[in-house]
């Protein structure tokens, strides 16, 4: 194919996908951050999210989205217009999820998405923050007799494509020369009933993931376990788009806001009480003095919103994780042997 | 609208060319010529605003947004992990590039197979339909209604579910020596391939080649003089004798690798997997059910009074179906039999929902590794293009040659 070809081909491509998204890239004035003023404008912050994974985000009996990644984004809402209510949440896949962002068509993807240099660099996307800190996992069947990852040589393993699981289990079986096959399905819920109809020896995908699934299982939760073996990082961080430096601050804060918060011990049930605080970290956190909020051009209060509404990050930890048996582990404060360490608010 | 005001404008000026002479363009709107020249350079110059507009927003967002373009990514390596594939396949060592050709041998694999065993098929139930038993009669007619009737995806998923509901690789299903049914696929016994078997393949490939050329001369032969020469003798040589002796010369290697269970799964012998079978089952038995409609149409295109000549000169129903009903009958049956060949190509696409890795299951893993959409989707069109213009050149080609040729 001749360059002018190909140029062709992909702008005609280009035209079907992307046109649509493009065509508004007037710089508004207001707050300087185009992505603010279209939130401020349409009233909603738009997040995308997986929709399908309990415990991050799956819709409840009433319709109303649960779990860790979906109060991720009302956090946002709670900074970005003082009310955690005025979320869209848009239904992502592994496939679709990083196009959503470009394209303009949601504002920040909160996805269980892994932070990967290849992602940051290439997609013209950034990582605001990690709110879970995972690793690849292995579910099996107890039946099956395995008891850790290097046993199962010539087994099939059932992978979600496009996610950096797969590249992981890749990495890992080329490391420790074990032949496999896997079983690549897009649908997450196809994918688990290929797992449990014995399509595939294993199930591999990020721990916490699995954790839930089996969590998810009733009666038959026994049936499955998880090795032991964790074999990569997955930071699962909250994702922007480049270009919009103010908005990357808005949301990168949030998340420290709402951390800080729990080191401080500030939750949505005690937070009246800290109303005439003398320690100036919390006041400046409430807004209650500094000019935080400004900084980032949102409310002074954006602070005290995001903890009344949602909650700190352990409220929103044990209202969505908890539940499904997955301990806090490194995702704890740093105080408490963890990972979770928020810079100060100042 | 400029074009349908263009068309007439010049078909006039064809019939006024013939019998005035040329005469020059007058610079006034009433002139034919130049209101003709005007409307062409018109919608050219709107096209190629409109493609070039799109091509540069487009280039000017991506750098915009820092987002990669290019093909460069097909030469780096790949890491990502593929199911099945007709060529070796390392994700450590393989490039984006190879995985990608792959994906379009394993589109190829299915639209092939699936193309071929449909059309045998749907052929046979659309002849079903007609037939005088009332039983085949009732019962093609049913399954064309109730096959076609069914979106693909549900064929593929029930396929799927059907499939994966079978008994795990340790309680497998012994059908025969060394095959064996399981939910992780048929396990067939395979040729150990060596160099003797490709010299045989070659020597039956080049006796085919040579048999085609002596028919042609025997019926050339016969349509001068009446008599037909024998050529079977020579046919049995070249197509049997000759590669098995070709077999022996070399040694005569005949080693059958048998599927064992070892670990977790079968190791050895030949695979059809499960996502495979049920892909092109559904791809079959959705697509048979139109062709089956298409072959019934197209036999009752041809007059009643065919098949009673056919019949007044004694000849019985099979061989008045073969001779001269079906090859009256293609020339309905090519061009909408074409559609469905696409059809059948572009559906293959589906199988993205039972995780059988074709081109756009590939692509669509490579574009979201890599993060370039554009070059993914760009390459997606590129091979159904591809692909469905071959179809349509060869479909019209053959429609073409049993065409009605009138004079």
């Amino acid at each position: 194919m001749s360059a002018t070809a190909t140029k062709w081909l992909g702008g005609m491509a280009a035209c079907m996908l992307l046109a649509a998204g493009f065509t508004t890239t007037a710089a508004a004035q207001g707050t300087g951050s185009a992505t603010i003023d279209a939130v401020r404008q349409r009233g909603e912050v738009r997040c995308g999210v997986s929709g399908q994974t309990a415990g991050f985000s799956l819709p409840d009996s009433q319709g109303v989205m649960r779990g860790l990644d979906a109060d991720s984004c009302r956090w946002v809402a709670a900074a970005a217009l003082g009310d955690a209510n005025k979320v869209k949440f848009v239904p992502t896949t592994p496939q679709n999820r990083f196009t959503a962002l470009q394209s303009g068509e949601i504002d920040v993807l909160i996805r269980s998405t892994t932070w990967t240099l290849g992602r940051e660099g290439n997609l013209g996307l950034m990582f605001a923050w990690v709110n879970y800190y995972d690793g690849t996992g292995f579910l099996v069947k107890k039946s099956l007799g395995v008891k850790a990852a290097k046993e199962m040589d010539g087994a099939t393993i059932c992978v979600q494509p496009g996610t950096s699981t797969e590249l992981a289990i890749a990495d890992f079986y080329r490391v420790n020369n074990i032949k496999w096959t896997p079983i690549l399905i897009a649908e997450v819920a196809e994918i688990q009933a290929a797992f449990i109809s014995g399509r595939c020896d294993a199930y591999s995908t990020d721990a916490s993931a699995l954790a839930t699934f089996r969590a998810t299982q009733g009666e038959k939760k026994d049936d499955y376990i998880l090795l032991p073996d964790i074999i990569s990082k997955e930071p699962l961080g909250v994702m922007v788009r480049k270009g919009d430096d103010k908005w990357f601050d808005l949301v990168r804060w949030t998340f420290i806001a709402a951390v800080t918060a729990e080191e401080l011990g500030v939750t949505s049930k005690n937070i009246d009480t800290f109303a005439e605080s003398k320690i100036p970290e919390i006041r400046r956190l409430l807004g209650l003095e500094g000019e935080l909020g400004k900084a980032l051009a949102v409310d002074q209060k954006f602070g005290a919103n995001i903890i009344r509404q949602v909650g700190n990050f352990a409220e929103v930890w044990d209202r969505n994780i908890t539940p499904m048996g997955v301990p806090r582990g490194i995702n704890n404060l740093w105080t408490k042997g963890g990972l979770q360490y928020a810079p100060p608010m100042r | 609208m400029s074009g349908s005001s263009g068309t007439p404008v010049r078909a006039q000026e064809r019939v006024q060319g013939r019998a005035m002479p040329k005469r020059k363009i007058r610079l006034h709107w009433s002139d034919p010529t130049l209101r003709s020249i005007f409307w062409q350079v018109l919608i050219v110059g709107a096209v190629v605003g409109i493609v070039w507009y799109l091509v540069d927003n487009t280039n000017r967002n991506l750098a915009a947004r820092r987002i990669a373009t290019g093909f460069d990514f097909l030469g780096r390596v790949a890491g990502i992990p593929i199911g099945e594939s007709l060529l070796p396949y390392d994700p450590a060592k393989d490039t984006y590039g190879k995985a990608l050709i792959i994906g379009v041998l394993n589109t190829l694999r299915v639209a092939v197979i699936g193309i071929i065993i449909s059309t045998l098929l749907g052929t046979l139930i659309g002849i079903g339909r007609l037939s005088r038993n009332w039983l085949l009669a009732k019962i093609t007619a049913v399954y064309v209604e109730v096959m076609r009737d069914i979106p693909l995806l549900l064929h593929l998923l029930f396929w799927y579910s059907l499939l994966q509901g079978l008994p795990g690789p340790r309680n497998a299903l012994r059908i025969g020596d060394g095959v064996f049914v399981s939910n992780r696929g048929i396990e067939l016994p395979a040729l150990v391939w060596e160099t003797a078997h490709s010299w045989a393949l070659f020597t039956f490939l080049l006796g085919c080649v040579v048999s085609y050329g002596l028919a042609r001369r025997a019926a050339k032969q016969q349509a001068d003089t009446g008599v037909r020469p024998q050529t079977w003798p020579l046919t049995l040589v070249l197509l049997l004798v000759a590669p098995i002796a070709v077999w022996f010369a070399q040694g005569a290697p005949f080693v059958i690798e048998w599927p064992v269970l070892r670990g977790f799964n079968f190791q050895g012998g030949n695979k059809i997997s499960p996502e495979y079978g049920a892909l092109l089952i559904g791809l079959v038995i959705y697509t048979s059910g139109f062709i089956a409609e298409i072959v019934r149409s197209g036999i009752q295109s041809v007059p009643r009074g065919q098949w009673e000549a056919a019949g007044a000169l004694g000849l019985h129903h099979g061989t008045v179906l073969r001779r001269i009903i079906l090859p009256q009958a293609l020339r309905v049956i090519i061009p909408p039999m074409t559609s469905q060949y696409l059809n059948l190509t572009k559906n293959s696409s589906l199988a993205v929902a039972i995780g059988y890795q074709d081109v756009v299951s590939i692509a669509n893993t490579v574009l979201n590794q890599t993060g370039q959409a554009i070059e993914g989707i760009a390459y997606i069109m590129a091979v159904y293009l591809t692909i469905s213009l071959s179809i349509s050149l060869f479909m019209n080609w053959y429609n073409a040659r049993v065409a009605l040729v009138e004079r």
